[in-house]
């Protein structure tokens, strides 16, 4: 591909989203500030307001926390209470950070963040080693099916920049990566303060000679370029201008949700089963030779046949779960509690459809991981199989195979609060 | 095969989500201030629904203190889209008395926008209001959700925001409610004017470097209108400028520069230090102006 460069960086750069999950002194806030700040990603308002927001709060050296920690609720109580993004570039790639709070009550904010990430930092604070907030992190990394996972060993500086330390850590993650099945998962020791191993090398550390966390960043394969899998496509909103120009066009606009899709290619669309055949995939006023996911297109088809919001497209012959009764592992975002027989708005995909909650398998306990049985009723934060009947199929893939035919949220429909995030396991 | 480069990444998730506001909602309209992020949002949308017109309508909220340039490069584009423009006036508002206008010399009517905008959005039964707003913009903008919900006052609950999870945006609400929606949410200032560049998007002049009469306060470059009442000492001078951000006049900061080429505005962006809206005035009043305004209503 050509590698264009234009005036302040490159057209084509890549695009990597991560997540980062920690608690109140582990550092977390202090390695993005570091990331941003190494990377010359703040700017010198930005680092003024935290000067002086830093002087004020007592502080002596400049709080790089204070870059990430946004709504004055958190600057007031020192946490961060919901998912902030944040963004950086190098010349290769463009960043987008996730960055969640860590403890057990903002175990939704952390699934919320986890939903679109490529990559997941988990942060080890090398003086207490794997905890269970560590297992909780990776945890959720390994349910929302994060397809790389960093482990930073922090605050090295306080443990002499020792070695054995380093490598009693990671023996002991393994275990935990071995358990949660966990892929792709690297280590680094790192000094977020003092900035060892963030963007430049630590000269304190001659025993790692691995890449630092910028690198790690910045050449990660991302997942959806190099696994293609099974052509899916939903179906957003049916585009027909009434117009003489385009007097016969019927186009149908969504996100290519896996595998790839052009002209020619036999096709089914789901629910009804019906057949047709690509006559045109199109980006604006352009036909594509051949459209990758996750691009936004719009694509005809040779038959006026019956296609709708809410249909999926799919290559003939990789057909797709139809079904009414669903098991997936829910995260429980509301106050109210979920109790079986409860009513609520299931959207998957483009589709929506009523959906009713009939069964309540296990809870998870995040801590220790144990399924627990006998629970009446889902509270926030709860991490739980479940068993939902819709009144229309779904038309879907298990998570681990596609997050997005797999993943639905549940609304209330008092409310019309999102409640629940689900990730589907299994038909019935 | 070829991958998706982040542009074509960012273009496709803002896209998705335009259609995904054209499939949910009723009444959506694009608020259009004429700067450079609502020029975009509009050029996604005339992108994401071709060969359809453009489907949502475009509103500007007019304080009455726009630069010419704004309004003519507005017209042009309306005519050229074949849009349908709406125009909510503060001026109407203040002789109507439903806002009371600022007094002295940092008057501003950036904040009385925020009543004409919800009387507008009230008025029309708008129920999603599209914004250009931008998460790297500013620390309280950090949290903001691409489908943001407003109660019937049109406030925003930093506490209680729906969580947004995967591409799943949820767009119900009771009557009388309406949401922010912003596109380009994960765009930074740097991949507008790449996207601005690699798309050929025409531009305001007001973007480029050229020559006008400014004065400076508090170590800021402001426009040398009528609106704009000076204090004795701040003198008028002629200097070769151009906008970073553009807003009502008495909230936008000039910058001195010599770019008068896309690639030259990129080539300064790259090299400069100062966040845009470091040129705002309206942000600098508290440390949490932004969140304050956005609570309130604010875009």
């Amino acid at each position: 591909m050509e590698k264009k460069e234009t005036p302040g960086g490159y057209l084509d750069m890549e695009l990597l989203r991560f997540t980062t999950a920690g608690s109140v002194d582990d550092g977390k806030s202090t390695l993005i500030g570091r990331l941003l700040y190494d990377s010359k990603s703040i700017f010198e308002d930005q680092l003024e307001d935290i000067e002086a927001v830093s002087r004020r709060g007592g502080n002596e050296e400049v709080n790089l926390a204070l870059l990430t920690d946004g709504l004055r609720s958190e600057r007031e109580q020192g946490i961060t209470i919901d998912v902030a993004y944040r963004y950086f570039a190098t010349p290769r790639r463009k960043f987008i950070i996730a960055d969640t709070p860590g403890h057990v009550q903002y175990t939704r904010n952390m699934v919320t963040g986890a939903s679109t990430a490529d990559l997941a930092i988990i942060l080890v604070d090398a003086r207490n080693g794997v905890l269970e907030q560590t297992l909780r992190h990776s945890y959720i990394a390994s349910l929302l099916g994060i397809p790389h996972v960093v482990v930073c060993v922090n605050k090295m500086d306080l443990v002499n920049f020792s070695g054995e330390v380093f490598e009693a850590i990671r023996a002991r993650y393994l275990e935990v990566a071995a358990r949660l099945g966990l892929q792709h998962v690297t280590f680094l020791p790192l000094s977020a303060k003092l900035g060892d191993n963030v963007v430049s090398p630590s000269t304190r550390m001659p025993w790692y000679t691995g890449p630092t966390l910028m690198e790690i960043l910045e050449n990660t394969p991302i997942d959806h370029k190099i696994n293609a899998r099974e052509t899916r496509f939903p179906v957003q909103h049916v585009i027909r201008p009434i117009s003489d120009k385009f007097h016969d066009f019927r186009g149908y606009a969504g996100r290519l949700a896996g595998g790839t899709l052009k002209k020619g290619d036999p096709v089914t669309i789901f629910p009804s089963g019906l057949h047709s055949t690509v006559t045109a995939v199109t980006r604006y006023d352009r036909e594509l030779d051949e459209a990758i996911t996750p691009e936004s297109i719009t694509v005809q088809l040779a038959d006026d046949i019956d296609v709708g919001r809410g249909d999926l497209i799919v290559a003939r012959g990789e057909q797709p779960r139809v079904e009414r009764e669903i098991t997936l592992m829910v995260c429980w975002f509301n106050e109210r509690p979920a109790r079986p027989g409860n009513r609520y708005i299931v959207m998957q995909a483009t589709r929506e459809t009523a959906g009713i909650l009939k069964t309540i398998h296990h809870v998870v306990n995040i801590n220790t991981l144990e399924p627990e049985t006998g629970k009446e009723a889902l509270s926030a934060n709860d991490i739980a199989r479940v068993t939902i009947k819709t009144a229309k199929p779904l038309v879907f893939d298990p998570y681990a195979r596609n997050r997005v035919t797999g993943s639905l949220v549940l609304v209330d429909p008092d409310t019309f609060e999102t409640v629940g995030g689900g990730m589907i396991t299994d038909g019935e | 095969m070829y991958t998706l480069t982040h542009l074509n990444e960012l273009e496709s998730e803002s896209i998705y989500v335009l259609r995904e506001v054209a499939a949910q909602f009723e009444r959506p309209v694009i608020l259009f201030s004429g700067g450079k992020d609502s020029i975009v949002i509009t050029h996604l949308a005339h992108k994401a629904f071709y060969p359809l017109r453009l489907p949502f309508p475009l509103l500007h909220i007019d304080t009455g203190h726009n630069f010419r340039e704004t309004i003519d490069y507005r017209d042009a584009l309306v005519k050229k889209l074949g849009a349908t423009l709406i125009v909510g006036s503060v001026q109407e508002s203040i002789d109507n008395g439903r806002v009371k206008e600022e007094t002295g010399y940092n008057a501003s009517r950036n904040k009385l926008q925020t009543i004409t905008l919800l009387d507008t959005i009230e008025k029309y039964k708008f129920d999603a209001a599209i914004g250009g707003a931008r998460r790297d913009e500013e620390k309280a903008r950090a949290k903001e959700r691409f489908f943001s919900h407003r109660d019937e006052f049109g406030q925003w609950d930093p506490k209680n925001q729906r969580p947004e999870l995967w591409n799943i945006f949820n767009g119900k609400k009771n009557t009388g409610e309406h949401f922010r929606v912003f596109p380009i949410s994960n765009w930074t200032e740097m991949d507008v004017w790449q996207y601005i560049y690699k798309e050929r998007v025409e531009m305001p002049s007001l973007y480029f470097t050229h020559e006008r009469d400014v004065f400076c306060r508090d170590g800021q470059w402001l426009a040398a209108e009528p609106c704009m009442k000076r204090k004795p000492g701040e003198i008028v001078e002629r200097k070769q400028v151009r906008c970073r951000t553009i807003g009502d006049i008495s909230c936008t900061g000039l910058t001195l520069s010599r770019a008068t080429s896309l690639e030259e505005i990129i080539d300064e962006i790259a090299a400069t230090r100062v966040t845009e809206r470091g040129g705002r005035a309206d942000d600098k009043r508290s440390e949490t102006a932004m969140e304050d305004r956005k609570i309130s209503g604010y875009f």
